[in-house]
């Protein structure tokens, strides 16, 4: 790959499923039989970016917006319907050998690990595959499980591990080639808070050490925020935001919240002029304020009423997506 | 002359790991290889009807012959059997496949490492059965020569292969359709009657028996248990239809390989 070449470029990149249509019924099930009804599904439509080498960039969307077909796109598990794509100077749809050995894709709802198996009976077979000798499969091995803190685990049945266990060995595994670009799907999915900080921690740390470009989906924005500074939002195939978190906060809410605690009581009206009260209970009032007009409406607060303490943050990101995704929602049915 | 050594050695660690890793995977099933080693018993079956009838002494054949021919049968149906489109429907639609082809190794290997580390499990049940039948009848059992095991073990394992490659063919169709299990099932019916595991080639028709010869089929089990069973066989004939075959689906599989992974959705992963 040429050097200053992005590790990761997609243009127009689109994918339609062709899918069966069947009503119900008696009479629906012999229409079907007799005439079968198509319907071609844009899955993903004209996404465009481009990811540099050692990048960490979320991906988010609701379920069913084309993350998945995307990473599986850009994984060369399916062919693209459109676009042009580039992964590390190829074109993962050829699927070469080259390509393979520099890329990963470990999704957290699906397993490579032999179920019956130690994971170590699978990481060997990995070893052989990817052409890594005896010694240096040792090093790599044990390196990658102090990092995820493995053990004993590895010598146990894969049915025996726990779901933060086996999803550490899985990225054992998927690691063990030492891949320069990892596309993970959801790779917290079901994990205890612990075993998620876990795997995050794991995965900022592979991320320095190997400056391996990162492309993250996840429903929990805990793993967005903690690791990506950029993010891309993808919304019934098409892409909705590219750049950091930071820009898609103000994107999304376009005012922030401000928490005061008083010294004493004042009613509910007396703040209305400052933005929404969002919630008053005596001596804590939680405002919402216009981004631009936020340090004059904050001095004005300060100036008029006796402040104990002032706060003032971004609203939840998850709020934010929930009331954008559900706004789409209801926008769809209209 | 390194590249090609090294390629070598590399091709001969993953097969030696993949099919050690198999065969520890196949052990944890031995209990179902048991029985599926058990359900393999049709040959024997066959040979107490021919035996009852007495059809076939009337074509020449002794109740010796028939006798290690359908047991010949048996051992060649035992160690050629494939299972490769039932799990290959599955890990297609479910998207199990993914994984595999995340790799660089084309994933027909891995089930084709599966079959043999499964054929090797099958091994201790399948001695157990033949002591058994020795034990029922001594006459069943023969011992071959060096020259008629040495080929007789070439043919069964060109029929295993012959059988893979047939059924990595009808697999491939689970690209396009999603029952592509039930084609398989069809393909059943020739194999049953012109591979002569329910009855010889000799005993049927002349015309039945040259269409048979310009199938696939009579190489799978006649051709091999003939010759485990020391019985009049033209090896050449039988080796050339086994490479001609093999040859012809080999490169039938890989072009529908190419063509159907195009199609593939990895749905579910």
């Amino acid at each position: 790959m040429p050097p200053n070449t992005p590790m990761i470029t997609a243009r127009g990149l689109s994918k339609t499923f062709r899918v069966a249509e069947k009503q119900p019924g008696f009479q629906g099930t012999l229409r079907h039989l007799i005439r079968r009804r198509h319907r071609d599904v844009a899955a993903v439509s004209g996404v465009s970016f481009v990811i540099e080498a050692g990048e960490m960039v979320g991906f988010l969307g609701p379920n069913g917006a084309g993350k998945t077909t995307t990473l599986k796109m850009l994984s060369g598990l399916i062919h693209p319907t459109g676009g042009e794509l580039s992964v590390a100077g190829f074109r993962p749809e050829r699927r070469q050998r080259a390509f393979l050995e520099q890329i990963t894709l470990v999704m957290g709802n699906k397993q490579q690990l032999i179920w019956d198996l130690p994971p170590l009976d699978s990481i060997r077979v990995n070893a052989a595959v990817y052409g890594i000798d005896a010694m240096e499969t040792k090093r790599r091995i044990s390196e990658l499980a102090d990092m995820l803190e493995l053990g004993e685990e590895l010598h146990r049945p894969v049915r025996k591990l726990s779901l933060g266990q086996r999803m550490k060995a899985e990225l054992l595994a998927s690691l063990l080639h030492r891949p320069r670009v990892l596309f993970l799907d959801e790779p917290t999915l079901g994990l205890d808070v612990t075993a998620q900080a876990r795997v995050r921690d794991f995965l900022a740390d592979y991320n320095r050490r190997f400056g391996a470009t990162v492309l993250l989906t996840s429903h929990y924005m805990g793993d967005i925020t903690a690791l990506c500074e950029r993010v891309l939002l993808i919304h019934q195939g098409q892409l909705f935001h590219d750049g950091e978190l930071e820009a898609l906060t103000s994107r999304l809410a376009p005012f922030r919240q401000v928490r005061l605690e008083l010294q004493k009581a004042y009613p509910q009206a007396a703040f209305e002029c400052y933005g929404t009260v969002e919630s008053h209970q005596e001596h804590q009032v939680l405002l919402l304020v216009n981004r631009e007009r936020l340090t004059e409406t904050v001095a004005a607060l300060l100036t008029r009423f006796p402040v104990v303490d002032l706060e003032v943050n971004d609203p939840p990101i998850e709020d934010l997506m929930r009331s954008l995704f559900s706004a789409a929602a209801v926008s769809d049915q209209a | 002359m390194t590249r090609p050594r090294s390629r070598l050695l590399a091709a001969s660690r993953i097969a030696r790991i993949l099919l050690s890793t198999q065969y520890a995977y196949m052990l944890e099933y031995r209990a179902e290889i048991a029985l599926w080693a058990l359900s393999g018993v049709l040959p024997l079956i066959m040979l107490g009807v021919w035996q009852g009838s007495g059809a076939a002494r009337q074509l020449g054949w002794s109740a010796e012959h028939l006798q290690h021919y359908f047991v010949a049968a048996f051992v060649v149906r035992q160690f050629s059997v494939v299972w490769l489109i039932h799990v290959f429907e599955e890990d297609v639609l479910t998207g199990k496949l993914s994984p595999f082809l995340l790799q660089p190794l084309q994933p027909l290997w891995r089930y084709f490492a599966a079959h043999l580390a499964e054929q090797a499990t099958r091994v201790p049940f399948v001695l157990l059965m033949l002591l058994g039948l020795a034990w029922i009848n001594p006459d069943l059992l023969w011992r071959p020569t060096l020259a008629e095991l040495g080929l007789g073990i070439a043919a069964l394992w060109g029929a295993f292969l012959l059988r893979f490659l047939l059924q990595a063919l009808t697999s491939m169709l689970c690209f396009w359709s999603e029952r592509a299990a039930a084609l398989d099932r069809l393909l059943v019916i020739p194999y049953l009657f012109l591979s002569g595991l329910v009855a010889p080639l000799d005993t049927f028709p002349p015309a039945i028996k040259a269409f048979a010869l310009a199938t696939p089929f009579p190489a799978m089990v006649d051709f091999p248990a003939r010759i485990l069973s020391g019985q009049s066989v033209n090896l050449s004939g039988g080796f050339f239809s086994l490479l001609i075959w093999c040859l012809l689906l080999g490169p039938l599989c890989w072009w529908s390989w190419v063509r159907g992974i195009r199609r593939y959705g990895a749905m579910g992963a």
